[in-house]
């Protein structure tokens, strides 16, 4: 594994505007590689649309995002296409509102994943057309890397039957997997938790942490929930009205007064305290 | 009367009989109270002012039709279960139509396909019989072609005929211009087709739904009223007429010397052009058909269902859906240029009429009828439709609405056609056919 604490993505200045709404506010991050970095805040805080700017589904008002291969490219997300982004700078995303091919076989949508290798192999379906060796090889490797993520996933039993019939912890994992099948760098993960169950959480834990173990690859997830961020995050940075107010190890973020006033909740007696606190951050942001 | 409604579904499956007079009672004073002040009294101009007649038996009749229509409808399409199922056919009979389709399935597509290739030997074939299956054949391509874009990339595409029409006009046009034969004409009809297919795909792309129809819509009426307006190139209405009849690869099915019958000592008969086109577009329509199948098992096809599903998840995974969208519009739109130059060389004669909107209309229905996405199903709808159409061609005008109303039947029967099923385009054990119920229609539906 490369060295752990080279960066691979980083944001610069990254602000996004709706109109008159400040959604993000010169937010400036990095994610290193080997690592699970958790972008957390409270609800309407901006996370998912930090998310939506780094997958290309929002071009972002301001800022630069820059993505770190391993093999020493960079590419300038802001810049591209969204599916670029996954084909070409390897970013992979999940949705919070899973988006699976319900209509699909397991296997199917993970081979969905792999269409950009296997549209080359087939010399863009020409050859696929006439079924030459190098493409029915590339399937079948194609078809023994969805067989070792439906492993992984414990989905090898189902691995024939349609997605939209797996229960709903099966669906999100399945989202992962296929996100995976891409074979991402950097794999995105919008709410993965959410819905889950704690056995199922706790599965999902284990999933990330495998990823991060043997794939190579750095996670960036947003998450509400608690077991699964302070579990198993390297790195957390925390938003608050499309602000950075924190970021460091779980620990540090943990007593960090302005992320216990803003996210966590403060006791009643503390309220005000908390409210002169907040004040001063905003008029410091507002400088 | 939408209490008794309720009472009457509530019914549910066992005959109650105190229920149902209860119904009925209520059904008739309801009746009674409109129909009795409807239809019993009826006021007439007499000379001097009205006058008032009184028809209490016609009244009676109305108000016994709608109990008697009730009662039927209590008996039968209200008895079904509450809840669940929400189609009006019982619960056993659907399973054995499944079944029966299940077990007749291995054998059916088989069948078909040595039926097709004997047909026109077959004792009973005449003339007539031919030229339908050659049209019934030109509408299973035509739909295999529309199912590319409709059923697998879920593209709505109200404009089909337009590319039939570009097929047409490119055979009977190169042939009068330059004289080229059917065989170099069929695959330029395919390309110049393919290539208006992307010419529309590109304006069509960021649209979804409604809006994609339409615009499809809109461009198959463009073409059809610019090949009906560009008098000096198209001949506008007059159409095009003497284009060539197609060879036996060169070999022209004419009388006496050099011709076909002539060179395979045949006595001479018109009707071996007409078994030459059947075989013809028969060959065309399953090689659609090969190459449909072929497309769905490779990353291409894959990537057309997966934008039928989710166009956003697929633009996560790194799909180009730009130019998954412009595959799908060009290789369905190549097929019906195919499709085309074979109509054009059959009638030997073109004109913008044959390219209407109905024509759309027509191969949709097919392909909806038939299944989104199922290729037996195709060719299941094209034989109940064009057949159906040539069956019922003594009841005229009464044919459109025979037909409307079989759809509607259809439709409420089977609401995902006739084939409700998706076969997986791999694997890993056992092959699953996922229910419609799961799938996705894509944009526009």
């Amino acid at each position: 594994m490369a060295d752990k604490k080279a960066p691979l993505l980083t944001v610069e200045h990254l602000t996004m505007r709706f109109g008159g709404l400040l959604a993000v506010n010169d937010l400036s991050m990095t994610a290193y590689r080997g690592d699970i970095t958790a972008l957390i805040g409270p609800n309407g805080a901006g996370k998912t649309t930090v998310f939506n700017c780094l997958t290309g589904f929002y071009k972002p008002t301001e800022g630069r995002i820059t993505m770190h291969r391993n093999d020493g490219e960079d590419f300038l997300l802001e810049r591209m296409d969204d599916f670029r982004i996954t084909k070409n700078a390897r970013f992979a995303r999940t949705f919070q509102n899973i988006r699976l091919f319900g209509g699909m076989t397991v296997l199917e949508n993970l081979m969905i994943a792999q269409h950009n290798p296997l549209m080359r192999a087939s010399k863009q379906t020409i050859g696929g057309i006439f079924g030459i060796a190098s493409f029915k090889r590339a399937e079948k490797e194609a078809i023994e890397r969805a067989e070792y993520w439906l492993e992984h996933i414990n989905l090898t039993q189902r691995a024939d039957d349609a997605a939209a019939d797996l229960p709903y912890g099966d669906q999100r994992k399945l989202e992962i997997a296929r996100a995976m099948c891409t074979g991402p760098e950097l794999l995105c993960l919008d709410e993965p938790a959410a819905g889950l169950n704690p056995a199922e959480s706790e599965e999902l834990n284990k999933l990330l942490l495998f990823v991060r173990a043997e794939c190579d690859t750095g996670i960036l997830l947003i998450e509400h929930d608690m077991n699964v961020v302070m579990g198993i995050s390297d790195h957390i940075i925390v938003l608050d009205y499309g602000v950075k107010i924190a970021d460091g190890t779980a620990e540090e973020v943990r007593s960090d007064p302005k992320v216990i006033a803003a996210y966590l909740g403060v006791e009643d007696e503390e309220v005000d305290a908390v409210g002169h606190e907040i004040e001063e951050t905003a008029a410091e942001v507002r400088q | 009367m939408a209490e008794a409604t309720q009472t009457g579904a509530a019914a549910g499956g066992g005959l109650d009989l105190s229920e149902i007079g209860k119904d009925l009672a209520i059904t008739a004073l309801l009746g009674a109270a409109l129909f009795g002040s409807t239809i019993a009294f009826k006021t007439e101009t007499a000379t001097g002012g009205l006058s008032l007649v009184l028809r209490f038996e016609s009244a009676f009749f109305v108000i016994a039709a709608v109990v008697v229509g009730r009662l039927i409808l209590l008996l039968t399409v209200w008895r079904r279960p509450t809840g669940g199922d929400r189609t009006f056919v019982p619960q056993a009979l659907q399973l054995r139509y499944a079944d029966f389709l299940a077990k007749t399935g291995k054998a059916f597509v088989p069948i078909v396909l040595l039926f097709a290739v004997v047909f026109p030997f077959l004792p009973f074939t005449d003339r007539y019989l031919l030229d339908l299956g050659i049209l019934i054949l030109t509408y299973v391509m035509l739909g295999w072609g529309l199912n590319i874009v409709v059923g697998l990339a879920g593209l709505l595409d109200l404009g089909y005929v337009a590319f039939y029409a570009v097929g047409a006009y490119s055979y009977a046009l190169l042939a009068q211009y330059f004289g080229l034969s059917f065989w170099i004409c069929l695959p330029l009809a395919g390309i110049l087709a393919a290539f208006w297919g992307i010419i529309l795909g590109f304006p069509v792309l960021r649209l979804r739904g409604d809006y994609l129809a339409i615009v499809t819509l809109a461009f198959g009426e463009i073409i059809r009223i610019v090949l009906l307006n560009w008098y000096n190139f198209t001949g506008g209405p007059d159409g095009i007429s003497g284009i060539p009849r197609p060879s036996f690869f060169g070999i022209p099915f004419k009388r006496g010397e050099g011709g076909f019958a002539d060179f395979f000592g045949l006595d001479y008969s018109s009707i071996h052009r007409i078994i030459f086109l059947y075989f013809l577009i028969l060959i065309l329509a399953l090689i659609t058909n090969f190459v449909t199948i072929r497309l769905r098992r490779l990353p291409i096809g894959r990537a057309w269902e997966a934008l039928r599903e989710d166009e956003i998840a697929c633009r996560s995974l790194g799909l180009n859906t730009t130019s998954i969208k412009l595959t799908a519009f060009a290789t369905g739109a190549m097929f019906a240029g195919f499709a085309g130059s074979f109509f054009a060389t059959r009638q030997g004669f073109i004109s913008p009429e044959s390219f209407t909107f109905i024509e759309s209309a027509l191969i949709l229905a097919i392909v909806v009828l038939g299944g989104m996405g199922s290729q037996i199903g195709v060719v299941i709808a094209s034989v109940a439709m064009i057949g159906g159409f040539e069956i019922f061609r003594e009841a005229e005008q009464y044919r459109m609405l025979i037909f409307g109303l079989a759809m509607v039947m259809i439709m409420i029967w089977r609401p995902r056609g006739l084939i409700a099923t998706r076969e997986p385009s791999i694997f890993l054990k056992e092959k699953k056919a996922v229910s419609a119920d799961m799938v996705a229609q894509g944009e526009g539906h």
